[in-house]
C-alpha cells in the first residue's frame, strides 16, 4: 500500500518547463503545432499555470506547473458513465482506460484543475518523433481522453526490477519523468505514508499547499511557498 | 365515466370529421416540396456528421476548457421540447380540460420524435460513437450520464405507449373508411372493434399512463440538469437546477406545441378544429410558464450575486457584460419581455400572438442552455485556459440537420396518422356537454335539512 504524492516548490522552479518536455518525451504526448494550439486543443500533461495574485499596484504572479493532482476524492471519476476512469486503492493513483473512455468529455468538465486531456482528432505525430516514441505507454488516438498518469508504467517496471533483484522497492526506484528532468531540485515524489520519506516530510512542512483545497478533493500534488497559501 | 356505451361505432360515418382523414387520403404537391426541403437539410447534417466521424471532434469549434458545446445544448433543448407532449396531454386529461381533445395527440408526436433528437445529440458529442453502448455494457450508475440514460429510456417507452395507445381506435377507423395501405392499419389496430369492453380497457390504460408519465417527465429533465449540477463547477453546482430545467423543459415546451398547431392548422385547414380558444388557453398556460421562468433566473441570478464568491462572480459577470451578454440578454428578451408583453393581454392573445411569442421563447430556450453550459465551461477555476466558443459549419449543419428531420417524421407522421385524435373530438361531441354538466352539477352547494331556520335576508340598506 503506497500513495504516491508529490511536492513542487515554488521559491526553487524558474518555470523553465524542462518537467513538460520530459513528461512529453516520456508518455508519447504529440507534439503541438500551430494549428493545434491556435484552437486551443494542444494536449498537455503538464502545464505552467500563471496564478494572477492580488492587483495593480501590489500585482505579482505565480507560475505553477500543474499536473494532474491525482486527488483522494476524484470528482472525474464519479462521473465517467463507463469506467475509463479509476482510482487504485493500493496506490493512491488515478489511471485512465484509453480503451473502455467513450469520448463524453464529462470528467474533463467535472475536474475543477482542468487537467484532463482530449484528442480532438488523430495525434499528429512527425516521423522524427516516431522512433523516439516509448514502448512502455500506449499511444492514444482520436476521439478519448487522457491526462498524466504519475508515470505509472515507471512504477510497474522499478517493481519487476525489485523483483528480479529479490529487494524490496526502494525509494527513488520510482520517479516520474517531470521530476527527473528538473534542473532545479523543485519536484519531489514519493510515498506520502512513509513518515521519514522527504516528500512526506515535505508535503507537511509549513510552507505546504495544496490547490483549490476547499473543494475537499484531497490532491496528492503539494506546493511549497513562503508563506504557504497566504501569500 | 360510463362514457364508452354511446361511444362512436367504427361503421359510423365520419361526418363533418372527414377533414381530419383528408391529410391522409388526399396527396398535396406541397407535400413534396416540402419533403425535397427537408431532406436537403438533412443531407447537409448527414454531410457535417460524416466529416466529424472521419477527422473526430476538431472539426466542431470545441476547445480546451470548452469541452462542451452546441451539441449538449442541443441535447436539453430536445429533451426540454419533448415536454410539449406527454407531460401537457397528460395533465390535460388528469384535469379533464374538454379542451384537451384537439391538441393531446400532436403534443404527444412531439414528444415521442423529439426525444430521439435529444438522444442522438449525446452520441454525436462523443469522441468514440462506436463506443457508445458501453455505457449499457459498462455502464455505473454513480454517474448522472447514467440517470439519463435510465430516465430517458423509460421515457421514451413510456410516451410511445402513450403515443399508440388513443391512436388504437382512429387507426381502426383508417382501417375501416379508407382503402389505403390496408394491411398497415390493420396490424396497427389490433383487432379494435370498439366494443364496451376494448373502450373500458383502453380508457383504463390511458387513465394509468397518465398518471405514470408525469412523474417520469418530471424526473426526466431533473436528472438532466443532475449533469451539471452534481459537478462542482461554478454556477452549475445549484440545487435550483432541478426545477429550474423542469419549467424551462415544460415553457419550451408548450411554445414548440403552440408552433405546430399553428403550421398543422394552417397547412390542413383545421381552423375549426384547432381554434383561437385553444391559442388563447395555451397562451395562459404560457403567460404562467414565462413569470416562473423569469422567478427562477431571477432567484438564481440574485442568490449567486449577493453571495458574490469571485469564482461565481467571474461566470456572472461573463453574462451579464462579458463576452456572453449578447447571448445572455437576447436570451432574457426572447424568455421574458417578448413573451411576456404579448401574452399577458388578451387581445394579443390570439393566434398570431402566441406563435411569435413561442418562436420567441424556444429562441430563447436555445439561448438559456446555451447560457448555461458555455460560460461556466470558458471561465474555468484554474485560469489555465479562458476559452471561447464559436461553432463551426459543422455543429450548425447538425442542428439544421436535425431540426429537418424531426419536422420531416413530424409531417410524415401527419400523413399516416391524424394528426387530431378523431374518436376524442366524437367522444367529445357525444358525451361531453353532459358529463361536464354532471360535473357541475356536482360543485353546487346542496341544501342540508339541519331543521334550523333559513338565515335571515339581508336587511335592506346594509352594504354588502
Amino acid at each position: 500500500m503506497s500513495r504516491w504524492g508529490m511536492v513542487i516548490d515554488l521559491n526553487r522552479c524558474t518555470a523553465c518547463q524542462a518537467c513538460a518536455a520530459a513528461c512529453h518525451q516520456e508518455n508519447n504526448v504529440p507534439p503541438s503545432n500551430p494549428k493545434v494550439a491556435g484552437g486551443d486543443r494542444s494536449i498537455r500533461w503538464i502545464d505552467i499555470l500563471p496564478m494572477r495574485e492580488d492587483e495593480y499596484p501590489h500585482a505579482s504572479i505565480s507560475l505553477v506547473p500543474l499536473l494532474c493532482q491525482h486527488c483522494e476524492r476524484p470528482p472525474c471519476i464519479k462521473v465517467c458513465p463507463v469506467g475509463a476512469t479509476f482510482y487504485s486503492e493500493s496506490e493512491g493513483l488515478v489511471g485512465q482506460v484509453y480503451s473502455r473512455c467513450i469520448g463524453c468529455r464529462y470528467c474533463t468538465n467535472a475536474c475543477p484543475f482542468t487537467v484532463r486531456q482530449f484528442n480532438w482528432s488523430e495525434p499528429a505525430v512527425p516521423d522524427s518523433y516516431l522512433e523516439g516514441t516509448n514502448p512502455d505507454v500506449s499511444r492514444r488516438y482520436k476521439g478519448v481522453v487522457e491526462k498524466c498518469s504519475f508515470c505509472s508504467h515507471r512504477l510497474i517496471r522499478a517493481r519487476d526490477e525489485a523483483a528480479s533483484e529479490r529487494r524490496k522497492l526502494l525509494p527513488g526506484d520510482y520517479i516520474p519523468a517531470c521530476v527527473e528532468a528538473c534542473p532545479t531540485d523543485a519536484m519531489t515524489f514519493g510515498d506520502l505514508d512513509e513518515p521519514e520519506a522527504e516528500v512526506s516530510k515535505l508535503a507537511r512542512s509549513k510552507r505546504a499547499f495544496r490547490l483549490l483545497e476547499d473543494l475537499g478533493t484531497e490532491p496528492k500534488v503539494y506546493y511549497l511557498r513562503e508563506g504557504g497559501n497566504s501569500k | 365515466m360510463s362514457s364508452h356505451k354511446s361511444m362512436p361505432r367504427p361503421t359510423d360515418p365520419l361526418g363533418e370529421d372527414w377533414a381530419l382523414v383528408r391529410p391522409i387520403v388526399e396527396s398535396n404537391p406541397r407535400f413534396w416540396i416540402v419533403v425535397a426541403a427537408l431532406a436537403a437539410g438533412i443531407g447537409l447534417g448527414i454531410t457535417a456528421y460524416t466529416h466529424q466521424v472521419r477527422e473526430g471532434l476538431g472539426v466542431t469549434g470545441m476547445n480546451r476548457p470548452v469541452y462542451w458545446g452546441i451539441y449538449i445544448i442541443n441535447f436539453v433543448f430536445f429533451i426540454g421540447i419533448s415536454h410539449a407532449g406527454t407531460l401537457i396531454s397528460a395533465i390535460l386529461r388528469l384535469a379533464a380540460a374538454e379542451w384537451r381533445r384537439a391538441i393531446t395527440r400532436s403534443a404527444e408526436v412531439i414528444t415521442v420524435m423529439v426525444i430521439v433528437f435529444g438522444v442522438s445529440n449525446v452520441i454525436f458529442d462523443l469522441g468514440r460513437p462506436d463506443r457508445a453502448l458501453f455505457v449499457v455494457q459498462h455502464g455505473r450508475l454513480q454517474s448522472p450520464l447514467l440517470w439519463d440514460v435510465c430516465s430517458i429510456s423509460v421515457y421514451l417507452t413510456c410516451s410511445s405507449i402513450y403515443l399508440y395507445l388513443p391512436l388504437i381506435p382512429d387507426i381502426a377507423i383508417l382501417r375501416d373508411q379508407t382503402t389505403k395501405l390496408h394491411w398497415f392499419y390493420r396490424l396497427l389496430a389490433l383487432g379494435w372493434q370498439g366494443r364496451p369492453e376494448q373502450y373500458r380497457l383502453l380508457e383504463r390504460a390511458i387513465g394509468v399512463l397518465m398518471v405514470v408519465v408525469i412523474p417520469i417527465a418530471v424526473s426526466v429533465h431533473t436528472v438532466v440538469s443532475f449533469v451539471f449540477a452534481m459537478t462542482v463547477q461554478p454556477m452549475w453546482h445549484a440545487a435550483i437546477f432541478g426545477p429550474y430545467f423542469v419549467v424551462g423543459a415544460i415553457f419550451s415546451g408548450i411554445a414548440a406545441l403552440i408552433i405546430a398547431m399553428a403550421i398543422i392548422r394552417w397547412v390542413y385547414h383545421l381552423e375549426g378544429y384547432l381554434k383561437r380558444i385553444h391559442f388563447n388557453y395555451l397562451g395562459m398556460l404560457l403567460l404562467v410558464m414565462t413569470l416562473l421562468w423569469f422567478y427562477f433566473t431571477f432567484a438564481e441570478y440574485l442568490t449567486t450575486w449577493y453571495g458574490s464568491e469571485p469564482i461565481h462572480m467571474t461566470v456572472w459577470w461573463s453574462k451579464i457584460t462579458g463576452s456572453y451578454a449578447p447571448v445572455f440578454w437576447t436570451m432574457f428578451a426572447c424568455c421574458f419581455v417578448i413573451p411576456f408583453s404579448i401574452l399577458c393581454r388578451e387581445k394579443t392573445r390570439t393566434v398570431a400572438g402566441t406563435v411569435i411569442a413561442s418562436i420567441a421563447i424556444n429562441i430563447g430556450m436555445w439561448l438559456e442552455r446555451f447560457v448555461i453550459v458555455i460560460p461556466t465551461l470558458s471561465n474555468p477555476r484554474l485560469p489555465l485556459d479562458r476559452g471561447v466558443y464559436y461553432p463551426t459549419w459543422v455543429e450548425w449543419s447538425m442542428l439544421t440537420g436535425c431540426f429537418c428531420f424531426f419536422i420531416l417524421l413530424y409531417v410524415l407522421f401527419t400523413r399516416f396518422f391524424p394528426i387530431v385524435s378523431i374518436w376524442e373530438i366524437q367522444e367529445g361531441r357525444m358525451n361531453a356537454r353532459k358529463d361536464t354538466l354532471e360535473r357541475i352539477e356536482s360543485y353546487m352547494p346542496e341544501v342540508v335539512e339541519t331543521g334550523r331556520r333559513p338565515l335571515a335576508p339581508v336587511p335592506e340598506g346594509v352594504a354588502t
